[in-house]
């Protein structure tokens, strides 16, 4: 059967990536979307499109119901599940054959086969594929720690904690299973040792259900963060030929020994040249991307022949170069890894060589879910994109990809750029010393620890003083009257202007002094002058101001010239120099007082007294439910709340006289639901 | 400053002087000196320029006016407050802001001469007026040189506002007694909670008048005018949310420019502004060439200017330079002194090209450096005075704007047909290297040195020529001393004394503040007597 309309039943890069070979292929294409998601490219670079209604993923991206319905709306003959999701789900997959539609995925036996960790365990042992000996946590003695706790059905690190006190051994098994129970309803947990330092490294395998396997490399994908992935690549960097051959072959066995139909992949906890099984993921990795460039392949391509009951063949060329991958989350490393939500202002990497597909030779793919203008919400995975470096060797792949991060424009959100830019760099990681355990060996100062690097010139100081004078000189481009006057002009120096910014976006939260960024300068006749030409607060010995235009920004700090991408939204402005991104967010001038209320502060719409208080403080109230009375003129006034919340502040009560202007309550809106999506 | 090896004796020259420039800047930015703006500021008060920086729109230009006023005197230069034309929400604005830590704000004499005449700006350029009060009105000592003309600031508000000017009063601090009436006659007033105090009497004078127990915040508080008289408009919560206010209320005038063109395209200089510093001779006797400054003020040749300077009758009486050329793109007429002396010849120039300038719009830019009419048995023979008449005929009837900058002498009745103070130019700046009086000081000083002597010699007496000698010393340091810009400049015969290098910019906020009013050239001129 030929597959003549596909639905991709994902969202973001994903979907964009399976479509690209759709067009390729001659697919047409579905989309189901989220309300939240309606404004992404994915939605719009489907030939046909399906809402599902809501936002959560348990209203709408796990809705096998309602992607199938969907499917049949659309004329769809093809389902692809993409990853996370539902396309681990073995009842998603009936339902989609139940339909007669075409599954682009593993048989449903094979994903409950390998959805439970514990069994898929016995299953590979006995295909004599190395597994770790299974620890029963109840008889375990010191000889055993460190232990690994994990959740059978689990994925994405959910579940999973290390024990290294016999005394905790009970209580974090029990932790596991209400944590497993709680993220994927099954509370079962087993416990196997804990290799410590151990490397991450799959193998793609692609059956094609006519007794082929192919076997398509291994990757590395060892540097997690909580037990997602950050970085991966192709080849493994050190194995010897040997442990690679013994991979893969340990991979075609697994594959093998459940007659595996699709694309899937084999992972291992690697130790020296020592290897154990840990799962099989049956679906399309999201790393994937790095096996295509460096094998050549097209791996949905492979997926859809596959679904279509074709033969596979083994690539006709050999593997060629060093592949990396990095993973771009709209996240705080500092703070605790926190995913961040907001409008990706501007989203520009450079160099791009192909989108979604193999560059002709060596380049930069970008596979992204997001663009310049995209809104990023919290009720999904935070990944905005996937940059990958394809390059004849490895330390020529990881420059190109730190180099291509760097000079990229990320605007809006608070990224893991930094981060990902500095791993790349790492002495360990160029080295080839990588391991699962690497955030927790290495201090890194995108995460807050100490400065390295290039000088000791500090980012955040150098790029408010760029930004001050483009600013200034924005300001002065912007004038209706005097426009060719020089900006600031004086003939009567009194004082510096004073451009005052704090580091990061803007989010409400009030800002300490000590965290404002002041820059002092002068304007006149020769152009700009800062107060502190020595420049304490930089860490150089000199700065002064080279060329300053409203968007670009030449400083000379200690003799060198350098030179500054400045953007500015309102009262955010964004720096980009070889010191880095740096977001600074403008302090306003003045602020009115009437809105230096409290977010949710309820006040007084005109002066009058509190007749009735109809909640109490630190009770719910749900959007529109009266909150007081206020009597005015002779006329009673309902004061509702605007947002279902909690009331956090009641400062009135009943005979109360309130002034117009006055805050009546204060309600905290309920926090939104927010959910991953991604293993 | 020190300067290089290399830097010409009259750049020495003139950096010396701009360097003494900016001292006594400073000294009027110091106003009353640490002790009272260190006690300023822990009031959680600004300075009257922290407040003028927050007033103005970010990147606009301020330019400051009589920032030396009562330089000289027994006052501190500054003269307690501080004024000047900035922009407000695009809106080009005379600001006076009170310097209350110059003896609490009070005014001296030199104060309502500062303020007169930043009125006379606003009303000839037609600008509205914000006011930032903190005074504590006259100062006692001086009343009896302020209290009578000092009425006229009053009588300026309201006859500002009915020419539709709008004028806003933001009160800081004390505006009391006579000084209420400055919030009393504006059109919009803003009072800052808990610091604006505007009463008549305050509760000593009020206990004595009646005998009614009072204190300040019922007699003036920003509270009780806001809530309760209804003399503030707005209730500020503090200085910064009152130049806020002060900003949205410009904001809302609706203000149009009469020539609201702002000429976007025109090109810099033709010659590098430094240039002006390598110009002008140390010693006045020595003349320049004026279209030196011209090509390094006004616009270069560019689009919409072909030709940078087009020059008018430049065969004749060539001791004056007339011309026109654009400066930020507005066009001007130029009449520029060459060699000092105006002949007859120039007068005529001077009158003719008057008169032109007056029959298309087009604003005269006087460049000072004269030093008189000819003198001479032959010049007068010629008629001097007829043609000096002539072009003083013309340039006070004239009804263009006129700029007058003093790059270097202004002597005698030259000081008049150049449209010196008493000719009430627009704008009028100083170079440092300027000196203006009735003559030099070594003629003057000779002058009474011959007076004396013939006088000595009609009685028969031997003349003392030790004593000529010492006359003529005192005399000659004495004008030279009165003849300088600091001091004239403290006298308010100029509106500032400037950096030559920022004529150019001086020039384009001063033409672009002219066209807030129309320009109406006259046809009608006094008798010219032939």
């Amino acid at each position: 059967m030929t597959i003549r309309r596909l639905l991709v039943a994902n969202r973001g890069e994903i979907a964009r990536r399976v479509f690209r070979t759709c067009r390729t292929l001659g697919i047409e294409t579905v989309a189901v979307f989220s309300d939240a998601d309606a404004d992404l490219p994915f939605v719009r670079e489907a030939d046909v499109a399906v809402r599902l209604p809501g936002n959560t993923p348990a209203e709408t991206y796990l809705r096998g119901d309602l992607v199938v319905r969907a499917a049949r709306d659309a004329g769809a003959d093809a389902v692809h599940p993409g990853y996370g999701f539902l396309s681990e789900s073995a009842d998603f997959a009936r339902q989609v054959r139940d339909a007669g539609l075409t599954w682009v995925g593993p048989r449903p036996e094979s994903i409950d086969a390998m959805g439970s960790k514990v069994e898929a365990k016995k299953l590979m042992e006995k295909a004599g594929v190395p597994v770790l000996g299974e620890v029963d946590p109840a008889s375990a003695t010191e000889a055993d720690l460190p232990l690994l706790v994990k959740a059978s059905a689990g994925g994405g690190g959910r579940g999973m904690r290390v024990v290294r006190a016999l005394a905790d051994v009970a209580s974090q098994v029990e932790l596991a299973a209400h944590e497993a129970a709680s993220a994927f309803g099954d509370p079962t947990v087993f416990c196997e040792p804990y290799v410590e330092h151990g490397r991450h490294v799959e193998v793609q395998v692609v059956g094609d259900g006519h007794g082929h396997v192919l076997v398509l490399g291994e990757r590395d994908c060892s540097i997690q963060r909580r037990h997602q992935k950050v970085v991966e690549e192709t080849p493994a960097p050190g194995l010897s030929r040997e442990t690679q051959a013994a991979l893969h072959d340990a991979a075609r066995r697994a594959a093998e020994a459940i007659d595996y139909v699709g694309a899937g992949t084999v992972e291992f906890l690697l130790s020296g040249d020592r290897f154990w099984f840990l799962e099989m993921n049956t679906r399309l990795q999201v790393e994937h991307p790095v096996t295509e460039l460096v094998t050549g392949t097209d791996l949905v391509a492979l997926q859809v022949a596959v679904a279509e009951g074709r033969t596979l063949e083994a690539p006709a060329d050999a593997p060629r170069g060093h592949a990396v991958e990095v993973r771009l989350y709209a996240e705080d490393p500092a703070a605790g890894w926190q995913p961040q939500s907001g409008r990706l202002t501007r989203f520009d990497v450079p160099g791009v060589s192909a989108r979604f597909a193999n560059p002709a030779s060596y380049g930069l793919r970008l596979d992204s879910g997001v663009e310049t203008g995209s809104e990023v919400g919290t009720h999904y995975d935070a990944m905005l994109a996937k940059v990958v470096a394809w390059a004849p060797t490895r330390e020529e792949a990881l420059r190109r990809l730190a180099g291509a991060l760097s000079r990229a424009r990320i605007h809006g959100l608070r990224t893991n750029r930094d981060l990902l830019v500095e791993v790349l760099r790492h002495d360990a990681v160029v080295s080839g010393d990588v391991s699962t355990d690497f955030f927790e060996r290495h201090e890194l100062r995108a995460r807050g620890g100490a400065h390295r690097g290039r000088g000791a010139v500090d980012p955040a100081e150098v790029s408010a003083h760029a930004a001050a004078l483009a600013l200034a000189e924005r300001h002065a481009a912007g004038r209706r009257v005097q426009r060719r006057v020089p900006a600031a002009w004086r003939n009567v120096a009194s004082q510096p202007q004073v451009t005052r910014l704090v580091e990061g976006y803007p989010d409400g939260s009030r800002t300490a002094d000590d965290d404002v960024l002041d820059v002092e300068w002068y304007a006149g006749r020769d152009g700009y002058r800062f107060a502190h030409q020595d420049a304490p607060a930089l860490g150089a010995t000199s700065v002064r101001a080279v060329r300053v235009a409203p968007d670009r920004v030449t400083l000379q700090v200690d003799g060198v010239d350098t030179a500054f991408e400045v953007s500015v939204r309102g009262d955010v402005v964004d720096v980009d120099s070889v010191h880095g991104h740096v977001a600074l967010t403008r302090l306003p001038r003045f602020v009115d007082p009437a809105d230096q209320v409290a977010t949710g502060s309820l006040l007084a719409p005109m002066p009058g007294s509190v007749v009735r208080v109809a909640v109490e403080q630190g009770q719910p109230v749900a959007t529109g439910q009266p909150v007081l009375v206020l009597e005015a003129m002779k006329m009673q006034h309902t004061v509702a709340a605007p947002y279902d919340g909690t009331v956090t502040d009641l400062p009135v009560s009943v005979g109360d006289q309130v002034a117009a202007g006055a805050v009546l309550a204060v309600v905290h809106p309920r926090e939104a639901p927010s959910e991953g999506d991604q293993a | 400053m020190t300067a290089p090896p290399d830097v010409s004796p009259r750049r020495a020259a003139m950096l010396d002087k701009l360097a003494a420039l900016d001292e006594e800047h400073a000294r009027a930015v110091a106003g009353g000196g640490p002790k009272y703006v260190d006690r300023h500021h822990a009031r959680g008060k600004l300075l009257p320029r922290e407040r003028i920086e927050l007033l103005v729109d970010e990147g606009s230009a301020f330019l400051e006016l009589s920032p030396l006023a009562g330089w000289g005197s027994e006052y501190t230069v500054g003269a307690s407050v501080v004024t000047g034309i900035g922009v407000i929400e695009g809106v080009e604005c005379m600001v006076i802001a009170n310097d209350a830590t110059v003896r609490g704000g009070a005014s001296n004499p030199w104060t309502v001469k500062k303020l007169f005449r930043a009125a006379q700006i606003a009303r000839e350029n037609r600008l509205p007026t914000v006011n930032l009060v903190e005074s504590g009105g006259a100062d006692l000592p001086s009343q009896k040189e302020i209290f009578i003309p000092g009425g006229e600031l009053f009588r300026g508000l309201t006859k500002a506002s009915a020419a539709k000017t709008p004028t806003v009063a933001l009160v800081f601090g004390n505006s009391t007694a006579g000084g209420a009436y400055v919030p009393g006659m504006s059109d919009y007033v803003v009072m800052v909670k808990e610091q604006a105090k505007v009463f008549l009497g305050g509760p000593p004078l009020v206990r004595m008048a009646t005998g009614e127990e009072s204190d300040d915040e019922s007699l003036g508080g920003a509270e009780m005018h806001a809530r309760t008289s209804g003399l503030a408009d707005y209730l500020a919560q503090d200085e910064h949310d009152a130049l806020r206010i002060g900003r949205r209320i410009v904001a809302r005038l609706n203000w149009r420019k009469a020539r609201p063109a702002d000429h976007d395209d025109f090109a810099e200089p033709d010659e590098d502004v430094e240039g002006l510093l390598d110009l002008i001779p140390e010693d006045l006797k020595e003349p320049f060439d004026p279209r030196e400054v011209i090509a390094r003020v006004c616009d270069g040749a560019g689009p919409g200017n072909r030709v940078a300077f087009d020059e008018f009758k430049p065969l004749y009486g060539t001791s004056l330079v007339t011309g026109w050329a654009r400066v930020h793109g507005h066009p001007v007429g130029i009449l520029a002194n060459a060699q000092g002396v105006l002949f007859s010849e120039e007068a005529q120039k001077a009158a003719q090209f008057i008169q032109l300038a007056n029959q298309v719009d087009v604003p005269l830019l006087f460049l000072h450096n004269t030093t008189g009419y000819m003198v001479g048995a032959e010049y007068e023979q010629g008629g001097i005075i007829k043609h000096g008449a002539m072009m003083i005929n013309a340039v006070s009837n004239s009804t263009v704007p006129h700029i007058s900058i003093m790059m270097g002498a202004s002597y005698g009745a030259g000081n008049y047909g150049m449209c010196g103070r008493a000719y009430d130019p627009r704008f009028l700046f100083t170079w440092p290297s300027a000196k203006s009086a009735v003559m030099g000081p070594q003629q003057l000083a000779g002058v009474l040195s011959i007076v004396a002597r013939a006088a000595s010699e009609a009685k028969g007496e031997v003349y003392d020529e030790a004593a000529d000698a010492g006359l003529r010393a005192y005399v000659e340091e004495q004008v030279e001393a009165e003849s300088l810009p600091f001091f004239l400049s403290g006298r308010l015969y100029d509106d500032g004394v400037i950096d030559p290098r920022d004529t150019r910019t001086v020039l384009g906020i001063a033409l672009s503040v002219i066209d807030n009013c129309p320009i109406e050239g006259t046809d009608r001129f006094g008798v010219f007597r032939m």
